[in-house]
Order: structure tokens, then C-alpha cells, then sequence
């Protein structure tokens, strides 16, 4: 990894697909990984977009931010639609001389995609249809002023679980999102995330590669709603990883690799203390948490055949 | 102009008009009483006798929510529901009209819970009326392959570009085998123009779809969608026209049956009209001037060729087989509206029957005839009297 950023930025397109001067947050992770992902898909793309944060600040009528092909339609139903892309193209390719080789990816947030789009989702990747889905999941949603959803991680205060003298905020652990694609026994799952460029791009360029359904759920810091300053995004979003409570890692045909194997976690209290999200937090819950992420990030290491760490 | 005539189920026969139209896409969710249509379509793309995509997908949100896509990279495309497949649907359906994606979907219509009822009914078309998607009602399977050939044409006509729903009652009309006319595949293709769409998802001239609209553009897209449904008329009845030429089976946006000089007509939608005719056939032998007019374009609503169908009568007798619970019946109170500003107009009374499935025979019809006429002499206009309930 290291190696491989020293000249990996010169082999970066300098192409942009989605155009500057949309309407995102300062400091937004989530539309920075958005551009990453369109850099390594190109231009022979097709985008369907899930309602959420990267639909309403690309796409006001009459402007857009985008430079790709790109349909939104509603919440749930961005994997179906994709569906409907990727046969079209395939039956126009056979009955009416579409030559074209185009890439089918949808784009949600977490709420898109782990909850009100499970199902279409589940249903695409089921049917085996050729696309990418990626999942920028900012841990609630934002769009609609930070309500919580079931990739808010365990003790973050949003606006519909809060803490409160009776509530610590979120009680529920994160859902994990790339075991329940993988469990689809698709060819590809990934997670990434926005403070990691070439993590993304990498991902995303093996991704559309391979035939048949894939997976990148990318960790997008969210300054507003995570209440942190905007000007470090990058910073926890790389917390968020070298805390081990976001780990890094692909599956491919069903084998797990972590790919930013750190030899020494950093303690969990490093990154929950730069958000406002958690400042509510007692030593109690931050030592819960420890716990968690430690036997969790075993979990995945298990899984890629590496060793346990304390 | 070919064509075979051959005993054959509505449904297969709807199925038999998907491939003749060469469609590219159908995208699909088994319902009762949909099935037999996607599962004779599914047959027809496994035996190769149609070079389709066939999306099954695992409910029918994603059923119309595919045929969005596939539409909108310009393949032709086709679903079939019915009931609660429509309902879940609705919201798509309503994406479906306003993005101007010419979807054509086959709806075998059914009873809506709760209770649950998988029987006809047209309570599920009634529900989705005011999204933008035009609707015809068909009588029987003739006039349901006619109506899909005729939907394809229609939707994808470059001054039109909507979706187009056909209303055909479940199990009364879908499931039932009688003598229709094919057309062949040849006489389809010289009649039927290809779907070519100025505005497709292509990264060589890459447009954005389904941006939102901020409070100072929404009204003029709602407008100008609703100007598109309105003025589809035009296009439908040149296609109908064009249809007639060819196969002398012409379809009209309101049907009459023996209705000329008629003191009292009865209005309906849908198969039950072809049990209402023997009743109106009937009743004239035995010197009642009775007529029958039947709703065959319920999107656009027809509203001139109401008022010039029902004006001369003096009685007008709605049968609606959908309830809007607490408000008047949907067919009823459009009729009414048609006919509210019209200097001589009919007395009208509006009866709900036929829900769920339950028969309306040709003696039903009669007495429906007989409690309309009673209710307009009683001066209870204004009720929505309720046929057949048991008390």
C-alpha cells in the first residue's frame, strides 16, 4: 500500500465525472469517495443513484454534477433499476447491434442500502446481474437531518436515537453489510473507505472487471452529522480504520484478505473522542466498545487466515 | 393483413402479443391472477420463440423499478401485476409516467385487501388512476392482445412517451380460453414502428435522469406531465384508427352498445360489460329503452366523449366494481363531472357491485337497471347504493 501511493497518484485519471460546484456539506467524505469511484470507473458508465445525500447535492433540475450517464429514481430501488439497465443493454446487445461495453454500478447510502434497498439489492445480486453496488455509508441519515439507521454504529447519539439521561444512543451494533452481500456468494465484496483513495480505486477497477455482481461498502466520514470538524475528514476517517472499528478487507470467490493489516490497533478512544456523536460516552461504554471492535476485527482476521490480536 | 384465429386463454394470448411486439425486456413478479401471463411469457423466452431478457425479480417495487431502467436505455419493455402487485408498485408507477418511460403492463385486475381476495375486481386500477399512466379497459381477450400491440405503439410515439396500463378483469377475462385472432409477426412489424428514444442512459451523450425539483420547477413539470397525458388522446385515437383500418376491430374511448335513442344507459368498465349486453338485448325485445355505454379510456379521461354519449339520455345508471370507501364511486363521480356543467343533463345514479368476484349475471344487471331507475325517481342521487350485499 504504501509503495503503491508514491506513484499510484500519477496513473490517476485526471478526468472528473462528477462535476465540482455540487451542493455537498464541507468536508464531506462520502462525495469525495464518489469521485474516486467514478475516476476508476471511466467514462463507459452507467450510474443509478439511490435517493439520499449524493442524489440531492448533484441534482437540483435544471443542473447536474455529473458527466457520466446517471438515473435517479427513488430510495429502495437502485439495484433494480440497475437490473433493468444491465438486461436492456444486454438485449439491445444481442437484437439490435448495441456494441457499447458499459459498466452498471448503483449508488446508495447506508439507508438505501442496508435498510429500505436490502431487498432490491438482495434480489440483483442474487440473480447474478453483471453491475457494481456500492454502499457510502455515513452511519445514518444525514439527508434528512441525521436520523439513525441500522449502520449507526452502537453508541452514536442521532437525531431519533439520542442520548438522552435514559438513552446512551444507538443500542444496536452495526449491521454488517459486506458479510450479507458475500453471503450471495457473489465473485466480489469490498470495504473501503473515503480517507483511502487508492483503496477505492483499486477496488473499484477489480470490481468492474470481474462478471458478475460486486460489492464496495465504503466507510464516508460525515462531518456534519458525525460533528466533527470538516477539516478532519481524512484524519478520522484513517482513525476509523486504525482503531479497527472499520476494517479493510475484500472478499474475493468467497476468500477474505485484509488489506490494511495494521500489527497494533489504536485504541477505540482515539477516534470516538474527536466526534460530537459520542461525547456522551462514559468510560463504561467506551471500554464496551473496545471489547467489540477487538473481537469483531478477530473475526475478520479469522476469516482471512491471520491471527488473533489482543 | 395475416392473422390465425385460434381458442386460446387471455392470458396466453397477451402473452403471444408481448412477442409479436419483439419486446426486449419484461421484468416480472407472479400474482394472482396475473400468472398465467408471465408464466407464458417466461416459456415463450425459454423455448426461444421471444429474444428477451426476462428479469424475475423478487417483488414487483423491483418489477417496475427494472422496467425503468430497461426503458431507460431503450429497450422495449413489459411487466404484468394485478391487486397488491399494483399497489406495492405505486410508487414506481408514478416515477414511471413522470420520467416519460413507455412501459406497457398487462393488469389482470383484482379485489384489494383487506380482507384479502385474489378475485376480480377494479378497485387496484382505481387506486393508481392519478399517476400519469394511461389506462384502457378491455372486455375480453381479443380486445386484450389488440390492446397490447396498440399499447406499445401509443406509449413509445415520440409525442406521447408514457406508460400505458390495460385493465383486464382477473379471471373473468384473463383466465378465460376463447376464439381470438392472432396477428403474425410480419403484419405486427409493418404496423408497429421500433422504440427509439431521443434521450437514452448512453455515456456518449451522457444526460441526467430524475433530478429533484426545488418548489420554483416542480409545479411546471407536474404541468407539463399532465399537458403529455392530456394530449395523448390525439395519438391514441390516430393509432386506434390506424388499427381499425387494419383489422376492422375498432376500439373507441367510449363504447356503445345499442344505446342510440336509449331513455336510460348503464355505464361500465371491463368484461362484465359482455354480460350487461344480453341484459340490454333482453330488455329492449321487451320494448325498454335501455342502452349500454362502456368506459374504454379511463387515461385521458374522455370527458367530451362522455358528454356526448350520455347527453340525450334522460337516466344514467354507473356501475362502478370499485368502492372509495366514504366518498363517492370513482367511474360515477367522473361521469358526474363531465356532465355537471351540461345545460340538459341526465339524472344519474351510482351503484357499486361486483367486488371481490362476485358475479354480476345478466338478471343481476337488470335489477341494477331497476334500483338505478328507483333511486333517481326517490331523488337519491347523491348515495352510492351497494348491489348485492347480503343483510
Amino acid at each position: 500500500m504504501e509503495t503503491l501511493s508514491i506513484y499510484a497518484p500519477k496513473l490517476v485519471t485526471k478526468g472528473e465525472y462528477i462535476a465540482s460546484g455540487h451542493r455537498a456539506c464541507s468536508g464531506c467524505g462520502e462525495v469525495l469517495a464518489v469521485r474516486y469511484v467514478c475516476k476508476a470507473l471511466g467514462r463507459n458508465t452507467i450510474i443509478s443513484n439511490a435517493t439520499g445525500c449524493m442524489e440531492i447535492i448533484s441534482s437540483p433540475l435544471p443542473e447536474t454534477a455529473w458527466e457520466v450517464p446517471w438515473i435517479h429514481t427513488l430510495f429502495e430501488n437502485a439495484s433494480a433499476v440497475a437490473s433493468g439497465i444491465e438486461s436492456g443493454i444486454k438485449a439491445l446487445k444481442r437484437k439490435h447491434g448495441y456494441t457499447k461495453e458499459v459498466k452498471v454500478v448503483a449508488m446508495g447510502g447506508d439507508g438505501g442500502t442496508a435498510d429500505i434497498g436490502l431487498q432490491s439489492l438482495s434480489g440483483a445480486l442474487e440473480r447474478g446481474h453483471d453491475f457494481l453496488y456500492v454502499c457510502y455509508d455515513n452511519e445514518a441519515y444525514m439527508n434528512t437531518g441525521i436520523q439513525r439507521s441500522s449502520e449507526t454504529p452502537f453508541g452514536a447519539s442521532t437525531t431519533t436515537a439520542p442520548a438522552g439521561k435514559k438513552s446512551m444512543g444507538q443500542h444496536t451494533w452495526k449491521k454488517n453489510m459486506a458479510a450479507i452481500a458475500a453471503a450471495h456468494n457473489i465473485p466480489y465484496v469490498a470495504t473501503s473507505c473515503s480517507s483511502y483513495p487508492f483503496d477505492i480505486m483499486s477496488k473499484v477497477e477489480k470490481a468492474v472487471k470481474i462478471k458478475g455482481p460486486s460489492y464496495i461498502h465504503i466507510l464516508s466520514v460525515c462531518p456534519t452529522g458525525w460533528r466533527c470538524p470538516s477539516r478532519q475528514t481524512i484524519k478520522v476517517g484513517r482513525l476509523a480504520v486504525e482503531t479497527g472499528i472499520f476494517p479493510v478487507y475484500e472478499i474475493e470467490n468467497g476468500q477474505y484478505k485484509l488489506n490494511i493489516d495494521l500489527p497494533k490497533l489504536r485504541p477505540v478512544e482515539d477516534y470516538l473522542k474527536m466526534q460530537g456523536r459520542y461525547r456522551h460516552l462514559t468510560k463504561e461504554h467506551t471500554a464496551e466498545i473496545q471489547v467489540r471492535v477487538v473481537e469483531e476485527y478477530n473475526k475478520v482476521r479469522y476469516l482471512a487466515g491471520l491471527k488473533k490480536i489482543k | 393483413m395475416a392473422s390465425k384465429r385460434i381458442g386460446i386463454e387471455a392470458s396466453l394470448a397477451i402473452a403471444e402479443a408481448v412477442k409479436l411486439a419483439n419486446t426486449d425486456v419484461i421484468a416480472a413478479y407472479p400474482i394472482t391472477p396475473q400468472t398465467h401471463i408471465v408464466e407464458g411469457l417466461a416459456e415463450l423466452v425459454a423455448n426461444g420463440e421471444l429474444d428477451a431478457e426476462y428479469i424475475p425479480v423478487e417483488s414487483e417495487h423491483s418489477a417496475m423499478s427494472a422496467c425503468l431502467g430497461s426503458s431507460a436505455v431503450g429497450a422495449r419493455t413489459f411487466t404484468a401485476t394485478a391487486g397488491q402487485g399494483l399497489i406495492l408498485m405505486h410508487e414506481v408507477l408514478l416515477v414511471a409516467a413522470s420520467m416519460r418511460l413507455p412501459i406497457v403492463m398487462a393488469v389482470a385486475n383484482r379485489a384489494l385487501s383487506g380482507p384479502l381476495n385474489v378475485w376480480g375486481d377494479q378497485s387496484d386500477a382505481m387506486v393508481t388512476r392519478d399517476g400519469g399512466w394511461i389506462q384502457i379497459f378491455v372486455e375480453n381477450g381479443q380486445q386484450a392482445f389488440d390492446q397490447v400491440i396498440c399499447s406499445f405503439y401509443i406509449a413509445e410515439h415520440p409525442d406521447v412517451l408514457l406508460p400505458v396500463m390495460i385493465n383486464i378483469d382477473g379471471f373473468h377475462v384473463s383466465h378465460v380460453i376463447e376464439p381470438i385472432e392472432l396477428l403474425d409477426r410480419k403484419t405486427v412489424d409493418e404496423f408497429l414502428p421500433p422504440y427509439k428514444r431521443r434521450y437514452t442512459l448512453d455515456p456518449d451523450n451522457p444526460v441526467t435522469m430524475g433530478c429533484f425539483a426545488a418548489p420554483n420547477m416542480y409545479t411546471e413539470t407536474r404541468k407539463d406531465l399532465d399537458n403529455a397525458v392530456r394530449e395523448s388522446k390525439k395519438v391514441i385515437l390516430d393509432v386506434w384508427r390506424k388499427f381499425g383500418e387494419l383489422t376492422g376491430r375498432h376500439y373507441r374511448p367510449i363504447e356503445q352498445y345499442k344505446a342510440d335513442r336509449a331513455e336510460t344507459l348503464l355505464v361500465l368498465a371491463g368484461g362484465y360489460s359482455e354480460n350487461a349486453m344480453d341484459t340490454i338485448d333482453k330488455m329492449q325485445g321487451e320494448g325498454k329503452k335501455v342502452g349500454l355505454v362502456r368506459v374504454r379510456l379511463w387515461r385521458p379521461f374522455p370527458h367530451d366523449d362522455i358528454k356526448e354519449a350520455l347527453s340525450g339520455a334522460s337516466n344514467v345508471i354507473v356501475l362502478d366494481r370499485a368502492i372509495s370507501l366514504g366518498g363517492p364511486a370513482p367511474i360515477c363521480s367522473e361521469i358526474r363531472d363531465s356532465l355537471y356543467s351540461h345545460e340538459k343533463k341526465p339524472r344519474i345514479a351510482s351503484i357499486v357491485g361486483g367486488l371481490g368476484g362476485r358475479d354480476i349475471s345478466p338478471a343481476d344487471f337488470e335489477k341494477v337497471i331497476e334500483i338505478g331507475l328507483e333511486r333517481i325517481k326517490a331523488g337519491r342521487e347523491h348515495e352510492t347504493y351497494m348491489y348485492g350485499v347480503r343483510e
